[in-house]
């Protein structure tokens, strides 16, 4: 080890302040008014950080270093800037991959390099700890890399999202899983054998194909979770490889913030966590597809009439899905919301845990429609108690967070998760594409309950004609 | 020694995650997700350490890579977590008014956000 200057000093008081930054930044996200504050103070310490970097004696030349740097900038920015609040996803898991690739990448090199303590710059001077960082590294970098780049496509609809299953495919993922272990194992015992660390890179790439394949669209939330955390891990290792405190920290929060939501969306869908870490959850609902004899068929409410029952509502609660999303429906809900105001009512949404692609997905879609995020009922039972004294409930693109049989059929593959109860209002309208069943391709006898009455259409269009004829109301007065 | 030292920080890094990002909103976690996935974006140290360091033509080659993607990462993070906290905020209209709406999400969803999934949902 060489010795202590006031040049490495310098650069771990900056490493140090990062993730001070960093740890303050994600804490201001518990409230919504400073947390915009509280995050552009967390990319001063990254500024900071790679400031202090730059002072490292390793470093001898800065010109591939600088290209890359504004190379990232300007394919950075007009990403972050352009993409649709509805591709969140789809943007989130491309840029997991992105910062996996990096992860990856810099694994790769120490390892030829011999690691940061390598004195010569052979493989023999590593550490059997080094292997171990190093191996896990590229193992949760590679992972994360194609996982991501699966998770993209599916979401981009470049794959289809529905689960691709074949037989014994469970059995194919663990033996990958356990030739991967069996080769990290190798190569901590000998870290000079290249052979296990190339292996182990290789099956990494191909497990996170393999793992994300079977998953349907309606569980990305759960993937984009395991994707971050995994993606934190990397981070985290490579920290451990090169010796360096500030991405230790910054994957530790990171592998954390993933590992919370990923239990949160699990228990959202009543799902075990155990049953996610094996990946095997796309496949289980898929022959559920119960159909209940001798159906009632729903029954249907002209624009018209919906459209004077809420002029007239004093509380009103809408219950979004995914499907307003697809459809683009949020702003025209607002001038809906907004009319509803008018008239003297009250409007609230109930936004379940696993409504959109993501944790969280359709509060950012109607923040951006301008919708007071006051008016977002985030907990599953508050949205209960105020469904219970509501004239409306307005189900918009969304299925199987109201199907009762979650909480009444004990045969339903739904059965457990925790839903929104939109039949205790006096009245509830469903805005549906056409009669098909959700996601997880379960019957919704939601729909033929004697208060539901449906309103078959696209969401926007469906909206639209509801905003028209309050307006037309008020002129006929 | 210094592999114990860093579980130590590994640790107690992720205990400090765990308490903070337990707190946070499901109003927010979208842009939880992002934030965390900036900071993750720390990569881009090592990157550059990697692309700088003579360690020959592949590792620079390699290291440039790494700088590119990890810098992509940090940039289009933050700047996309800055573009929906904005949104979140935009809505302000008088300063009472927003004062309540804030309580009011801060009593839905804040005290006591473990709830989603519990068995009290049904």
């Amino acid at each position: 080890m060489s010795e202590f200057t006031s040049r490495d000093l310098i650069i771990q008081a900056s490493y140090l302040l990062a993730s001070v930054f960093f740890i303050l930044g994600l804490r201001s996200l518990t409230r919504p008014n400073d947390a915009r504050l509280g995050m552009q103070q967390a990319a001063m310490g990254m500024l900071l950080a790679v400031i202090g970097t730059m002072l490292n004696a390793h470093i001898l030349t800065y010109q591939w270093i600088l290209i890359g740097l504004v190379v990232g900038a300007i394919v950075g920015y007009p990403m972050a800037m352009k993409v649709p609040m509805t591709a969140m996803p789809q943007f989130i898991a491309f840029s997991h991959a992105f910062g996996a690739i990096a992860a990856t990448l810099v694994g790769v090199v120490e390892y030829g390099h011999g690691g940061s303590g390598g004195e010569g710059g052979t493989v023999t001077a590593m550490s059997h700890g080094q292997a171990a960082a190093l191996g896990l590294e590229v193992l949760f970098g590679a992972l994360t890399v194609t996982g991501s780049f699966m998770a993209f496509g599916k979401l981009q609809e470049l794959i289809t999202g529905r689960p691709i299953t074949f037989k014994g495919q469970n059995a194919v993922n663990l033996t990958l899983i356990g030739v991967a272990f069996v080769s990290l194992g190798l190569l901590i015992a000998n870290p000079a054998n290249a052979t296990a660390f190339y292996v182990l890179l290789g099956l990494a790439f191909f497990l996170g194909i393999s793992m994300v394949l079977p998953i349907g669209g309606g569980d990305m939330p759960v993937v984009i979770s395991l994707l971050n955390s995994y993606a934190g891990l990397a981070a985290s290792a490579t920290g451990f490889a090169i010796g360096n405190n500030v991405l230790i920290i910054a994957g530790a929060l990171e592998g954390a913030g993933g590992f919370i939501l990923s239990l949160m969306m699990s228990k959202a869908m009543n799902r075990s966590f155990g049953n996610i870490i094996f990946g095997a959850f796309g496949a289980a609902p898929a022959a559920g597809a119960l159909i209940k004899g001798a159906a009632k068929e729903p029954k249907t409410i002209s624009p018209e009439d919906a459209a004077v029952q809420l002029a007239y509502a004093s509380s009103v609660v809408i219950v979004p899905g995914y499907g307003m999303a697809v459809a683009q429906a949020q702003h025209v809900c607002r001038e809906l919301h907004e009319l509803v105001q008018k008239k003297g009512g009250e409007v609230k949404y109930a936004i379940h845990p696993v409504a959109g692609r993501m944790p969280g997905h359709l509060n950012v879609i109607l923040s951006e429609a301008g919708i007071d995020y006051g008016a977002l009922l985030t907990d599953v039972d508050d949205a209960n108690r105020v469904l219970l004294t509501a004239d409306v409930a307005v189900i918009i693109g969304a299925n199987d967070i109201v199907n009762p049989d979650a909480e009444e059929d004990k045969s339903s593959p739904l059965y457990g998760m925790p839903i929104f109860r939109p039949w205790t209002a006096k009245a509830v309208f469903v805005i549906k594409r056409g009669k098909g069943t959700g996601f997880s391709g379960v019957e919704n006898p939601l729909f033929t309950r004697d208060n539901t009455l449906m309103l078959y259409g696209d969401a926007k269009g469906v909206l639209g004609s509801l905003v028209k004829e309050i307006k037309a109301l008020d002129e006929g007065h | 020694m210094t592999q114990i030292f860093q579980l130590y920080v590994f640790i107690l890094a992720g205990f400090v995650g765990f308490i903070v990002i337990q707190r946070v909103p499901p109003l927010l976690h979208t842009p939880l997700m992002s934030a965390t996935n900036a900071i993750s974006g720390i990569s881009l140290v090592g990157a550059i350490v990697a692309a700088g360091g003579q360690y020959g033509k592949v590792a620079t080659i390699l290291g440039f890579v790494a700088v590119v993607c990890a810098a992509t990462n940090v940039t289009a993070g933050f700047l996309i977590t800055d573009r929906m906290l904005a949104m979140f905020k935009g809505q302000n209209k008088a300063k009472g008014e927003r004062r309540a709406a804030i309580a009011g999400a801060g009593a839905a969803a804040g005290d006591k956000s473990p709830a989603p999934g519990s068995e009290a949902a049904r």
